[in-house]
């Protein structure tokens, strides 16, 4: 491929980012010093271009370093694996923790998104801007954190030559503006059932040291390995499938048919991807799982491998969270030294090692196509289907997706058996559920339910609506699930319960919102989400959510329902469902139509309820 | 005597569209299987020589038993598929489309989009005055062809036209995300400072008008570009021994942009600088006396 680059030089910083990652240049057709040899070979074909999957690695290294990536930086780069620096440019711009412009190298991001709106992250964000001045360069409004327990939340992430970060939560408008050092709590503490009896996700959570190996093995760990070791692959697929599990992620697909179509595949290599990149808002139990139980995914995705006949997997992790990214850091380097990833695991033929990807700030990326091209070091743009990843996924291979939490179920049906997983929960949503419970609660947190349930009793675990308030309306399965009302709370918390009630489990997002809080501003946020997350490439998408937010902005200014408003939404609304490309398009109108329809948050007579009635 | 490459017979799929049954080879799309039933199907960012990108979502058909509606132009004919392509949830959607599409860039110059309007009955002005457009000026940093992506509605057919595709030269790709994503060069860099290699394959391909010869794109700004008065002939290009078929449009006796049939077996409506661009010689003579 013969290239034009740009010729502008990295700084001896950026080299250094960069060469940390990829070693130094070999030679000056990769951007090294020119030596006699460089003048008799030649460097390109196959073996030069098939590094592109780092660029997105080496994006960030020169980012975590500088705090930003420079014309030079990128010219490098794309020497350096061969990448046109017009194609590097669109990655690099595509993902909002990454900046192709100068700034600081302290960023604060504050989550803006509804947890924390309901929890009064307004709040936090004036006294930002008061502080620091507009947006843009050294504070960011962000979209949701993952840290909803502990709303209004906000991160900074701070470059250098050791990357650092600070987590606020709750945020304190003073304190965030400040930038002042504030302690983590441990992963635990979005627990409030840790310790309890009976868990089955989170038993581990807040009882054994998450960096501890030895601490994870003599609670259960790696007995599953060992148990899908006897089975075989054909066994583990087997009791998977015979489990009834189904994806956590919020397609609910059934796991055990993936890894079968996957497995009976006749083209090698077959990749597996774990979709670590929890976006969804109000979503945050995969950041639980692998901040407080990290060894469980490590096991989880190695017997995941082992029956879909995969020797590599990805870890694909979301760039807002640093904590987790540490942990699972060390879980797999900790494995690899002790032999549960590498070369004969356990002496069994059967080798396996995992590699981590981290986001760098795109909700999309969690789409099971978009994370391919993500990790592919490509724009993170979801692929039409067919051809479905069982078929031509990563690297165009066949490719297992699943989410953490689906995955950390694997092992408790290996330890367990099919039979007696099956027994937990309901004939159509089978075993333990991981609820995110977050908004105005007492007690938010993770918390981990057998499907059936009721949402009153998980509402009630988590200590109802605080005195005096009455509960308004609670967002199922996030910014691409529908609201229900505060007298519907009898809906039984299984996919085919809350399906019969119009409505979606989704990721387990369980968003409470008492009558303090605005619901027209609310779904403005949900609205401002779909349009600052969309990638770009199809049109109802693209420009649909920009009309969507436009008519909600109108909406809540005006309080009352202009009829034309409405019924532009769902025009708009019904073609974002019927012709994008991807789930995103397609679900950014669910849960503002649930909120017209179920809720009637612009009826006349809502208004005054809504206390918005002026008139 | 002509050497025709013969192809392995390829299986034929039978599907139904609007109720007629129709058979295609099978690896045909949906939109294939149209064109043989003489439907007229719109399409923004097809390309006859390209890989569908399936973005503008303006040929969606109903495909009985899928949740969403499918791309046309990508979606592969399967045996026993029952298609509508005029269903009110298909009009709906391309309604929508060239609403969202109108409302938000410039359609004058994109060839039959006004007649789509009139037939979806869309209507771009519903959005209100204050709907956001992107109203970028037109970059015009060199003498031969001019960006203006205040038209353009991000088929992605000039990024594949310059990439991997035809070109490979890969002096334009997709940047930022969302509704501010766009065409561009690193670092929005000019594009004398980039990759092009001003081959003008990009130009060929694109559905808007968007990229147009600088020629084009003057006449127009002074209101002297007029179709009408075009005639179009198309010649071998004869600068080097390719033998690369140009279509040359000419007004007033002047060349006033070259295009390239895309039928040719060879070129596929591909050409270089020379071709593209190299015409000024033609019409350089010296006036004549009258």
């Amino acid at each position: 491929m013969d290239i034009r680059f740009r010729d502008v030089e990295p700084t001896a910083e950026e080299r250094a980012a960069v060469d940390a990652i990829l070693g130094p240049a070999p030679s000056a057709w990769e951007g090294g010093e020119r030596s006699e040899r460089d003048l008799r070979v030649a460097v390109g074909g196959h073996a030069a271009r098939e590094r592109r999957h780092l660029l997105l690695p080496a994006l960030h290294a020169v980012n975590d370093r500088v705090g930003w990536i420079s014309e030079g930086a990128l010219d490098y780069i794309c020497r350096r694996l061969t990448i046109p620096p017009a194609e590097a440019y669109g990655v690099a711009t595509f993902y909002s923790l990454f900046s192709t412009k100068p700034r600081p190298q302290a960023v604060l991001h504050v989550c803006t998104d509804i947890a924390c709106q309901a929890k009064g992250a307004d709040k936090v964000r004036a006294a930002v801007e008061e502080r620091l001045g507009p947006p843009g360069l050294s504070w960011h409004p962000s979209p949701c954190l993952g840290l909803c327990e502990r709303a209004p939340a906000a991160l900074t992430l701070r470059a250098g030559e050791t990357p650092s970060y600070t987590v606020y939560g709750p945020a304190d408008p003073k304190t965030v503006a400040e930038a002042a050092e504030v302690d983590e709590p441990p992963a635990e503490k979005a627990v409030p059932q840790a310790g309890q009896d009976g868990l089955i996700l989170l038993r581990r959570v807040g009882v054994v040291d998450p960096a501890s190996l030895d601490d994870y093995r003599a609670y259960g760990g790696y007995a599953a390995l060992r148990r899908a070791f006897e089975l075989g692959p054909a066994g583990v697929i087997r009791e998977v499938l015979d489990s009834g599990l189904v994806g956590r992620g919020g397609a609910a697909f059934p796991t055990g048919r993936k890894w079968q179509a996957t497995a009976s595949q006749p083209d090698r290599p077959k990749y597996l991807v774990c979709n670590a990149d929890e976006s969804e808002p109000g979503t945050f139990k995969d950041r639980v799982l692998m901040e407080g139980d990290p060894y469980a995914l490590i096991e989880a995705m190695t017997i995941a491998g082992y029956a879909i006949g995969a020797s590599r997997g990805y870890l694909y992790i979301r760039g807002e969270y640093p904590r987790a990214l540490r942990r699972l850091e060390h879980a797999i380097a900790t494995a690899r030294a002790r032999g549960f990833l590498g070369e004969r695991i356990l002496g069994h033929d059967f080798s396996f090692d995992i590699e981590i990807r981290r986001g760098a700030g795109a909700y999309i990326c969690g789409e099971e196509t978009a994370i391919f091209n993500s990790i592919e070091g490509r724009r993170g743009e979801p692929r039409s289907k067919p051809p479905f990843p069982v078929e031509k996924g990563l690297f165009g291979k066949p490719t297992v997706v699943n989410n953490v939490e689906t995955l950390v179920n694997v092992p408790v049906i290996l330890t367990m058996g099919a039979e007696a997983y099956k027994a937990i929960g309901t004939g159509g949503s089978t075993g333990p559920k991981l609820f995110c419970v977050s908004g105005t609660v007492r007690r938010p947190g993770v918390y981990e339910l057998p499907f059936g349930a009721t949402l009153r009793e998980l509402i009630e675990l988590a200590g109802g609506v605080p005195e005096g308030r009455t509960l308004r309306a609670v967002l199922l399965g996030g910014a691409a699930g529908a609201f229900v009302r505060g007298d519907e709370l009898d809906i039984p918390l299984t996919f085919e319960g809350t399906r019969a009630a119009g409505a979606t489990l989704g990721s387990g997002v369980v968003l409470v919102l008492d009558d303090s809080v605005e619901l027209p501003g609310i779904l403005v946020r949900i609205a401002e989400f779909f349009r600052e997350e969309s990638c770009g490439q199809c049109v109802p998408c693209r420009v649909g959510t920009v009309r969507q937010h436009e008519a909600l902005n109108r909406l809540r200014a005006n309080g009352r329902s202009p009829d034309g408003d409405i019924a532009l939404l769902r025009e708009v609304g019904r073609a974002m469902r019927d012709a994008s490309i991807c789930g995103l398009g397609q679900t950014a109108w669910n849960a503002i139509e649930s909120a017209i329809d179920r809720l009637g948050v612009f009826n006349a007579t809502q208004g005054v309820a809504d206390g918005r009635e002026n008139s | 005597m002509r050497g025709v490459p013969v192809e392995p017979p390829r299986r034929l799929v039978e599907i139904t569209v609007d109720g007629e049954t129709v058979r295609v080879p099978e690896g045909s799309t949906i939109l294939d299987a149209c064109a043989s039933l003489g439907k007229d199907i719109p399409t923004l960012c097809y390309g006859d020589t390209l890989t569908p990108k399936n973005a503008c979502r303006v040929c969606v058909v109903e495909v009985e038993g899928a949740r969403t509606l499918a791309p046309a132009c990508s979606r592969k004919a399967e045996p026993g598929m029952v298609v509508g392509t005029d269903t009110e949830r298909v009009r709906h959607s391309r309604k929508v489309v060239l609403e969202l599409l109108a409302s938000s860039v410039d359609l004058s110059t994109t060839p039959r989009a006004q007649e789509w309007i009139e037939e979806y009955g869309a209507d771009p002005d519903r959005f209100g005055p204050d709907a956001e457009r992107l109203d970028r000026p037109a970059k015009v940093d060199n003498d031969l062809y001019v960006r203006d992506y205040d038209k353009c509605i991000l088929c992605y057919k000039c990024v594949d036209a310059c990439g991997e595709q035809w070109q490979n030269t890969f002096a334009i790709a997709v940047a930022g995300r969302g509704f501010d994503a766009t065409i561009s060069t690193e670092f929005d860099a000019p594009l004398p400072d980039s990759a092009c290699v001003y081959c003008g394959n990009c130009i060929e391909v694109c559905p808007t008008g968007a990229l147009s010869f600088k020629t084009e794109y003057d006449m127009r700004q002074e209101g002297t570009w007029d179709e009408s008065r075009q005639t179009q002939v198309t010649t071998i290009c004869s600068y080097c021994g390719v033998g690369c078929n140009v279509t040359l449009h000419v007004q007033d006796n002047r060349i006033v942009k070259v295009t390239s049939p895309h039928d040719n077996p060879v070129t596929h409506g591909n050409l270089c600088i020379k071709g593209r661009f190299g015409f000024q010689h033609v019409q350089n003579l010296p006036a004549k006396e009258a």
